[in-house]
């Protein structure tokens, strides 16, 4: 007999990187913004965070730095497409590029390191979890509920008029990518130091190309994208356990599990909603001559 | 204060100047980064960009340019063409894996048979196998609109598992005393693909990219099919109203990129990687994008962007075994230099004029 709770502890562990991450996207996307480095961004706070846990043998401190390092790299992308103009899917993918690389050239040093531990929070779950699903109702009210969530609704709506009203369409842009980045930041590092507890190269494996997929399948909305992202740690989940139940399946078919899903995901939703719920200046350059 | 005031025309010196001053700002950062990591820059640079071509065993290194730089090339080509409609084939990656898949299964179904027909099977089952994996995210962008870009990405992971599946089964050398991976087909003679002019780097895959370039140069600029893709880029509406059906676009461009990467894929293995393991993919398919921006989305700029990828993979082999550089560095500069790239972008796009105080 399965045990319930630990199967919903394991869910809700499993779903937490995808959830951060595709709640800071939702905020980008929200404003305007695409931006399709979140993997890039992911595994730089996956090294962040675990090189500043190593190092201060304080987990928290490992979240905070990823949070920081996740922004800061982030303001790569916000400062290109939002200064410099540039194509926000060729720009989010350079980020993407670039933050593996740099995160494989840096974290050579932490292979084969273990993560401080660190003593679980309310229920036996993580502190991080905890966070995550108060980032839920959070970023709920802020969009719906209060003045910066409507301009900058207004501003991922129609930045032409968001501007004609005196609103800083590039300061808030730059500002949910900022969030977007460091969310994806907590994210990864979730991954590192929290679950795998230790760093190896490319140890986001896809997961922030899921948390995109997550913001589309949410319809761009903060308690659709926690649905989502319970719906797909459920997935890795079940294909973990299957793999360990030795179900008469090849290991690296069931693998496929998590990417497949995200698949069929998106094609019932966009056959759905054919993508009417994206802002309307979604991945759109914003210039004014003014 | 300045402002920038969009451009109606990108003049032509800026276009190739752009490409230009991407590679010398990498090239200064880089040289920044090698000195706060503890190397002498000036040598990592001249490592890595000179000494490939010129440098002591640029004998060696010479014709490795051409064996990296044909797979780039080869995929960038197909890219450009979709990059060009604003079809955004981001799995590249996964097209070349499958290529590389179907193209050895043909090898592996005949061995050990011998006959001159067997390698010119593989190309066409491994741009099949490119093609089919390409047209999964047309057809489902097609028939119920899910984003390629996503769609094309997760197969990428997909098609890893895959290959790692044929690895570890049902392609695993039976010879191979219980080692992952299948027959090295380079020692396979009909199903090799060799070196054709000793000591050039030339095999079969350069051949390929040579004609893809050639054909993608014409397609764009002689056949209405490149009119169309360049009117549905620019003016999406205005093309849809001229006739241009946007569903035939995304196929034809998704089915062209993944039959190339396919392509690519089955030179791969039937040439310098020789084998199906599980670490097949080599990360070609993500680098061809970073090529196609370089080189503008033109083919005659792709085989430079190509050529100079494929000096950063020898010059970042030669770095990693004299100076002891980590190869990643390697995939820094290729990212950077994509920054860099679109950032100088904006001077082909917007003249900066300084604003006239009122």
């Amino acid at each position: 007999m399965i045990d319930i709770t630990t199967l919903i502890m394991t869910i809700l562990s499993a779903s937490t990187p995808l959830l951060f991450a595709a709640l800071g996207e939702l905020m980008a996307e929200r404003a305007g913004v695409l931006n399709l480095g979140v993997e890039g961004m992911m595994i730089t706070g996956a090294l962040a965070g675990f090189a500043a846990a190593h190092a201060t043998g304080n987990p928290l401190l490992g979240f905070v730095a990823a949070a920081l390092a996740g922004a800061a790299i982030s303001m790569i992308f916000g400062v290109l497409t939002q200064f410099l103009l540039t194509n926000q899917v060729a720009t989010g993918l350079a980020l993407t590029l670039f933050g593996l690389g740099l995160t494989a050239l840096f974290g050579k040093p932490y292979e084969g390191v273990k993560a401080p531990s660190m003593a679980a929070g309310p229920l036996g779950l993580h502190w991080i979890i905890w966070l995550g699903l108060l980032m839920v109702p959070l970023s709920w009210w802020f969009l719906n509920r209060t003045r910066g969530g409507l301009i900058l609704r207004g501003i991922g709506e129609n930045h032409d008029a968001a501007h004609a009203l005196g609103h800083k369409v590039r300061l808030v842009r730059l500002a949910a990518v900022a969030f977007g980045g460091a969310m994806a930041g907590i994210g990864g590092a979730y991954i590192s130091i929290a679950t795998v507890l230790q760093w190896t190269e490319g140890m986001t494996a896809g997961a922030g190309w899921i948390a995109l997929a997550l913001v589309v399948f949410s319809g761009w909305r903060a308690f659709g994208v926690m649905a989502g992202a319970w719906l797909f740690g459920g997935v890795t989940v079940m294909q973990l356990r299957l793999q360990a139940a030795g179900v008469n399946l090849p290991v690296q078919l069931l693998a496929m599990a998590p990417y497949l899903a995200t698949i069929i995901a998106l094609v019932v939703i966009s056959a759905r909603r054919r993508g009417s719920a994206a802002p309307g200046s979604l991945g759109r350059i914003f210039h004014t001559t003014n | 204060m300045w402002q920038l005031e969009p451009r109606s025309d990108s003049p032509l010196i800026w276009q190739f100047a752009t490409p230009v001053l991407a590679v010398v700002a990498t090239m200064l950062t880089g040289a920044l980064l090698f000195g706060l990591m503890g190397y002498d820059p000036v040598a990592a640079i001249r490592t890595i960009f000179w000494d490939p071509l010129f440098g002591a065993s640029a004998s060696y290194s010479r014709p490795q340019l051409l064996v990296k730089a044909g797979p780039l090339i080869l995929i960038a080509c197909g890219l450009a063409v979709g990059f060009r409609a604003g079809i955004w084939n981001i799995g590249a990656e996964g097209q070349y894996i499958m290529g590389g898949i179907t193209g050895a299964a043909v090898a592996l179904a005949a061995y050990p048979a011998e006959g001159w027909w067997i390698l010119p099977a593989m190309i066409v089952a491994g741009a099949f196998g490119g093609w089919v994996w390409g047209m999964i995210p047309a057809m489902l962008r097609n028939w119920f609109g899910a984003s390629e870009i996503l769609v094309s990405l997760m197969l990428v992971y997909v098609a890893e598992k895959v290959a790692a599946w044929m690895a570890f089964g049902p392609m695993r050398n039976p010879e191979g005393f219980g080692m992952p991976g299948s027959r090295n087909l380079a020692q396979y003679p009909s199903a090799s693909n060799p070196e054709l002019i000793s000591g050039t780097g030339i095999h079969w895959g350069v051949v390929a990219a040579a004609l893809a370039v050639i054909g993608v140069w014409i397609l764009m600029s002689r056949h209405i099919r490149g009119l169309q893709i360049r009117a549905a880029g620019q003016a999406p509406r205005a093309a849809r109203f001229a006739g241009v059906r946007p569903s035939a676009l995304v196929a034809f461009c998704l089915g062209l990129s993944g039959a190339l990467a396919g392509m690519a894929g089955l030179f791969e293995v039937a040439g310098p990687a020789g084998q199906i393991t599980d670490s097949f993919g080599s990360g070609y398919g993500f680098t061809a994008i970073i090529v196609a921006f370089l080189g503008r989305l033109h083919p005659v700029g792709i085989v430079l962007g190509g050529l100079l990828m494929a000096l950063t993979y020898i010059g970042g082999d030669i770095a990693q075994m004299i100076l002891q550089l980590p190869f990643a560095t390697v995939q820094v500069f290729q990212g950077m230099m994509l920054f860099y790239l679109l950032g100088f972008d904006l001077l082909t796009r917007y003249r900066i004029r300084r604003r006239v105080a009122a």
